[in-house]
């Protein structure tokens, strides 16, 4: 199912908690090979919140979902090496990946409701992953249980142990389902879009929860998203992917305030600002990102690209300085001026 | 950008509009409940505006929107379209009523028929309710395509076949072809990817400026609401908290629900963060089965008092256009103008 290519690891003066390198997964499909994870690396130091911004199709879940193991489907194909406290995960068989999974790395999804079971209480998943991990009386993992859910926030803990996750609206769902992925301690939670489905002043109170869980447990966490302003809020540093690559990736600061990517740029540009003039028209991205199965040769931005030139038609690699790297042929001159160019006739419509 | 409306005739008004709906078992006793998903709403929106409805899921914003071109039956409550009361008309009363309003919805690929070409599938209100020739109808087909700014070559094409962004523009030029003046469009954006989401709001206005359409925008992405409306309502639990032009809203929020839902809002900006006070609401939004008494905010209200509890709070005028429903506005009358 996963080939694992034989790593030899230089073990650095920190070694990160998470280190991914020259990810690959690709699905067999009727209509060929379909890449959604296009040669990635990154790491996840510990204590760290690392953001993962990109839209549909931009291989940020699957990226993610293979360092859980969880890509099991058959016409996968994953290449690379995972390495997690300095073991390696690809190649490992399922069994073996059920001990690091939950007791070292969890995840929790953007709908709880299709992630619990409906059929058993709250207070049931959470003790029956208890004891699944840890030896614990069935009362010892009721009070763990009552104390992970009053951890989470949630009010009447021992009253929602026993509920069922349809009698939970959506906020409290996904603190039950946050208690439950916290249950084992966890060094590494990766959420995947985790306040997407929740209104807006519910999603403030999830944000805060997750800040939280790294102050006060020491857990790292990948956030995946394609809310920049989610990112912006949580995360120390941040990686923008495109077609299954990575774009672009620096700390938060960076991101946020000195983007080098044109695909950084149009993201930034999309969103309506929420302070000052509006502009007439936001400046979008034209097109739509392309199929995975139909990616465009060279950079796979280039064809959406307004400052594509000739050398677009290569595939750019990540280079940079000292963590802020862009995949992108623009000269810091170059970028200067287009970025110049593109802020100018939004700031005179205002 | 905020024109004074006094001077025009509305093109719809909303009085007092209750929709209330039954659950659960209605023959034992005792079993049946109601939910109060609209619960008295009034207003008006004149022609060429954008009213921006915003609001947390369960709030109402959507079956209000259904209320208003007439996709339910109301409760309660006038509904007049240019003067003409239309709350009270029967379906077949209805028909002609409909080519002057439309509604835009969030997934437009539920809403359309997946063996059908998109030609036909656009062509379809103009069947039902013209008597366009065949050319005609082929004519106003490319002009729609355009309009929305697809292909004459993709009304041969079927639904599957098209991206999520050009599905809505497929939605809109079926919403467009009989020339209505108002457009209800329910959450048009939210399922669309950020740059996606981005060319659809550019494409409604343009739309706006070259037809002239009156838009009543639902959605709960308060930065979308803010680029789309000239004036916005706040509901909260089946009402209108506030209603206010946008840049004035946006400002100085006059009820505590408003400013909450604005400073939840994540701002893709760092330097911003410290600034602004995030208010943090506890709980979730009650249930409309079962709201809360006084002020339907005051639970979850940091300034709520005995009053609130007690006295359900009405829309009352702040001057410049602006009404809240609250008994302690954070922005007093005397300082709105």
């Amino acid at each position: 199912m996963a080939s694992s290519t034989p790593a030899s690891a230089s073990p650095e003066a920190k070694a990160p908690l998470l280190e991914v390198r020259d990810l690959k997964v690709s699905f067999r499909t009727e209509r060929g090979l379909l890449r959604a994870v296009d040669g990635i690396s990154f790491r996840v130091d510990t204590h760290e919140i690392v953001g993962v911004v990109g839209e549909s199709g931009s291989g940020k879940t699957v990226s993610q979902m293979s360092v859980m193991g969880l890509v099991n489907d058959p016409n996968a194909v994953i290449e690379g090496s995972i390495l997690y406290k300095g073991r390696e995960l690809v190649g490992l068989s399922q069994r073996q990946l059920r001990s690091v999974r939950g007791n070292e790395i969890a995840m929790i999804f953007q709908d709880p409701m299709t992630a619990l079971t409906p059929v058993y209480t709250i207070g049931w998943q959470i003790a029956e992953q208890l004891r699944a991990h840890n030896r614990l009386s069935s009362r010892g993992a009721r009070k763990r249980g009552i104390e992970l859910l009053a951890e989470v926030g949630i009010p009447n803990p021992s009253i929602t142990f026993d509920r069922y996750p349809h009698q939970l609206s959506g906020g409290m769902r996904q603190r039950a389902f946050i208690a439950m992925a916290l249950s084992c301690n966890p060094s590494l939670l990766i959420a995947d879009e985790p306040t997407t489905a929740l209104d807006v002043t519910v999603q403030a109170q999830i944000l805060e929860l997750i800040k939280r869980l790294r102050r006060d447990f020491g857990s790292s966490i990948v956030l995946i998203t394609h809310d920049l302003g989610v990112v912006a809020e949580v995360a120390d540093r941040v990686m923008v992917m495109y077609a299954g690559r990575i774009v672009e990736r620096g700390t938060t600061r960076e991101i946020f305030t000195d983007p080098w990517h044109p695909y950084s740029w149009g993201l930034h540009d999309s969103i309506p600002p929420m302070e000052g003039a509006r502009p007439r028209r936001l400046a979008s991205i034209l097109g739509s990102p392309p199929s995975l199965l139909d990616l465009p040769p060279g950079c796979a931005f280039s064809p959406r690209c307004p400052h594509r030139f000739s050398r677009c038609t290569e595939k750019p690699a990540l280079a940079g300085t000292s963590g802020h790297h862009a995949a992108c042929f623009l000269s810091p001159e170059q970028r200067q001026q287009a970025r110049a160019a593109r802020r100018r006739p939004l700031k005179e419509a205002s | 950008m905020t024109e004074a409306p006094d001077k025009q005739a509305p093109l719809i008004e909303a009085i007092d509009i209750k929709k209330h709906f039954s659950v659960g078992n209605s023959l034992l006793p005792g079993h049946r409940r109601t939910v109060y998903a609209v619960d008295g709403v009034s207003f008006k929106v004149f022609p060429g505006e954008t009213l921006g409805l915003v609001g947390e899921s369960g709030c109402g914003k959507s079956t209000l929107g259904r209320c208003l071109v007439r996709l339910y039956e109301l409760t309660a409550g006038r509904l007049l379209l240019k003067g003409r009361e239309i709350g009270n008309l029967s379906l077949r009363e209805l028909r002609p009523i409909r080519r002057e309003m439309q509604m835009v919805f969030q997934d437009p690929y539920a809403s359309l028929n997946p063996r059908r070409r998109v030609g036909d599938l656009i062509a379809e209100p103009l069947h039902v309710h013209g008597t366009a020739s065949r050319d005609q109808i082929e004519r106003r087909l490319k002009e729609l395509m355009s309009l929305v700014g697809l292909e004459a070559e993709h009304l041969n094409r079927f639904p599957h076949e098209f991206s999520g962004g050009q599905r809505q523009r497929i939605g809109i030029a079926r919403a467009l072809a009989l020339h209505p003046g108002l457009i209800v469009a329910d959450e048009p954006v939210s399922a669309l990817d950020v740059s996606i989401q981005a060319q659809i709001v550019n494409l409604f206005a343009d739309l706006q400026e070259r037809l002239g359409l009156t838009y009543i925008f639902i959605a709960h992405d308060l930065s979308v609401v803010r680029q789309v409306s000239s004036r916005i309502a706040v509901m909260y639990l089946g009402a209108i908290v506030e209603m206010g032009p946008t840049e004035a809203l946006f400002h100085a929020p006059a009820h505590p629900y408003t400013e909450a839902l604005i400073s939840a809002v994540p701002v893709p900006e760092v330097d911003r963060l410290n600034r602004r006070e995030r208010i943090v609401l506890t709980g979730d939004v009650p249930s409309p089965m079962n709201p809360p008494a006084g002020c339907r905010f005051n639970p979850r209200c940091r300034f709520a008092t005995d009053l609130c509890r007690k006295e359900r709070p009405v829309l009352r005028e702040l001057g410049d256009g602006r009404t809240v429903a609250c008994h302690y506005p954070l922005v007093q009358a005397a300082a709105a103008a």
